[in-house]
């Protein structure tokens, strides 16, 4: 199995224009990965597939993370060779611009099937947006829903509906507030 | 799956509908579920049918999500151990192992010999119970009402009981520590594990002679739902499924986590891909499990379960990230932990393989009749727990 920095390498050498570039991972697994510029994401995908000396024909894990300290998403790809099993993951990454307005990435389900639902769920849960997916919509969450509920900074609707039981603290909470004390002049004054 | 197609595209609206096609007569869609009982969970099909034939079908689920992820994120480490139990109820030894293992990746942690003994020891037991519980509810989703499921029970109550004095629950287990096992199995306990083991052969025998041969199941499953190698490549589908359609990919084998290298075991495979293949392979790797069973409870050495340097409330990663995954008895069962060095994990992520596994649940429909989609659906093997997560 290649290191990342030779597969990197090798990737630029076949595409020179593509933004490759290592991410080191300094934890005991050492699961470097690469990451991707998105315009070049799916040839490059298309590539590892195809590569015979790679054949990575299977992409285990897709998720999103959330980056909120640097301000971008993620998308994580996890790739296994079913072909040559060997080794591995070979691990890809996508990041988005920032994580409001700029979240497209481009989908890699044309490349592995598996992303499909995978992908759909980092869209549901993460707001990543996946161009040209066949059928990109929530796939845990309702339809009607509108956060997402995997991001860092997610705040929870306060509008559950609730009743109160006969507990003190409940019904004092249950309790209408009390009429504001009355304004302007009391009653029977002469105006 | 383009605008052309047909049938053509469904507008919203109720659920039985009047198409506007002329020549193929009206389709009729239909929502099988949350509440049905054929699909083992609340889970929903919105099939669309020609006649009594799937044209379309989507799955829709969700009815049990509780981002589990999340909530993984905003507890410790260890927090999340008891939790993964609830993924896939049926097989909690081996989620408590998955996301054992990625841990210890993420740390760099040592495992002793005697428990990666036990490990294997509890996760080919719950590949027993797993098979044999899909086999019961196989038979039971082509009508056999009752009677194989009974049996399969019979046996499944047997290892729960192992389970249940090992660990203290029959099946949310929370067994597995990162650094070893929670407690040591006792003596008796390995001569009761090792009377079931001789046992389950006659068992499968038994059972075999009910069913393998059997004609309506032969009818019911041969030949329905056939998968392609290419295709489950492609969609990532694991465990039994994707040995069914022939390719050799077992991670007892090709990744070789825990001790398995040193067991004498085959991988069966498949060749036709189809639901009968699918029901076959389970029943083959059951005595594959057996075997394996006996060898280690034969060889399991005496020492410590738990590493002496491995902490549990203040297991406190480095910043690092891990991806860590194992045969679970539906596929492959993965863990993608990122540490940024404090007490949670940064991301918390499930590789669940039932849900991989859903991809192509249309693809095997397409063509078969409705009743046929429930025998194809009880073959994939879902565990909503793990599904929706």
């Amino acid at each position: 199995m290649e290191t990342a920095e030779q597969l990197r390498d090798r990737l630029q050498a076949q595409f020179p224009a593509a933004e490759i570039a290592v991410v080191p991972n300094p934890g005991p697994a050492a699961q470097h990965s690469l990451l991707l510029g998105a315009a070049h994401a799916r040839a490059v995908a298309l590539f590892l597939r195809d590569d015979p000396a790679l054949a990575l024909d299977y992409c285990s894990n897709v998720t999103g993370v959330d980056w909120l300290q640097a301000g971008y998403l993620e998308a994580v790809y996890h790739l296994f060779s079913m072909a040559r099993p060997q080794g591995g993951p070979v691990v890809i990454r996508l990041r988005t611009g920032n994580r409001t307005d700029q979240v497209t990435l481009p989908s890699l389900t044309p490349v592995w099937r598996s992303c499909e639902f995978q992908e759909r769920e980092a869209f549901d849960l993460f707001g990543i947006r996946f161009a040209d997916h066949p059928d990109l919509r929530r796939i845990l969450m309702w339809d009607e829903f509108v956060d997402h509920p995997m991001r860092k900074d997610y705040v929870e609707p306060d509008d559950y509906e609730w009743e109160p039981t006969a507990h003190h603290e409940v019904l004092a909470k249950a309790r209408p507030p009390a009429p504001a004390p009355p304004s302007g002049p009391p009653e029977g004054t002469p105006p | 799956m383009s605008a052309s197609a047909f049938p053509p595209p469904v507008p919203p609206g109720p659920q039985v509908r009047a198409v506007t096609d002329e020549f193929h007569g009206d389709l009729l869609e239909i929502s099988m579920g949350p509440h049905h009982p054929s699909t083992h969970g609340v889970f929903r099909m919105q099939a669309t049918l020609d006649g009594e034939t799937v044209v379309k079908l989507k799955p829709v689920f969700g009815y049990l999500h509780r981002n589990h992820e999340k909530l993984g994120e905003n507890t410790s480490y260890l927090g999340s151990m008891p939790y993964t139990d609830r993924l896939d109820y049926f097989c909690a030894m081996t989620n408590n192992w998955a996301y054992a293992l990625s841990a210890e990746k993420l740390a760099g942690q040592a495992v002793p010999e005697r428990a990666e003994y036990l490990r294997v020891i509890l996760a080919e037991l719950t590949r027993l119970l797993n098979h044999t519980c899909l086999a019961g509810f196989l038979l039971q989703d082509t009508g056999a009402s009752g009677t194989p499921l009974m049996y399969a029970f019979r046996e499944r109550e047997k290892i729960l009981d192992l389970f249940e004095s090992l660990s203290g629950s029959r099946m949310m287990c929370n067994f597995q520590r990162f650094g070893g096992c929670r407690t040591d199995a006792p003596a008796d306990w390995l001569a009761r594990a090792g009377q079931l083991v001789d046992g389950y052969g006659a068992f499968l025998d038994e059972f075999e002679a009910l069913i393998t041969g059997n004609e309506i199941l032969l009818a019911r499953t041969q030949g329905v739902g056939r998968l392609s190698a290419a295709l489950a490549v492609s969609a990532g589908v694991t465990g039994p499924m994707l040995r069914a359609t022939g390719v050799a990919y077992d991670l007892r084998k090709v990744d070789g986590y825990g001790i398995y290298p040193r067991f004498d075991f085959r991988v069966p495979l498949g060749d036709h891909g189809d639901t009968y293949d699918r029901y076959m392979i389970r029943v083959l790797e059951m005595r594959e499990s057996i075997k394996i069973l006996h060898a280690a409870l034969r060889e399991i050495p005496a020492g410590p379960v738990m590493d002496p340097k491995a902490k549990l409330r203040g297991f406190r990663p480095k910043p690092g990230e891990a991806y860590g995954r194992i045969e679970g008895p539906k596929g492959e069962i993965g863990f993608y932990l990122i540490s940024d060095g404090g007490a949670n994990p940064y991301r918390y992520r499930v590789r669940p393989p039932s849900l991989v596994n859903l991809t192509i649940l249309e693809d095997l429909c397409l063509g078969h009749t409705l009743a046929d989609t429930v025998v194809i659906l009880g073959s994939i093997d879902i565990v909503l727990g793990e599904v929706d997560r």
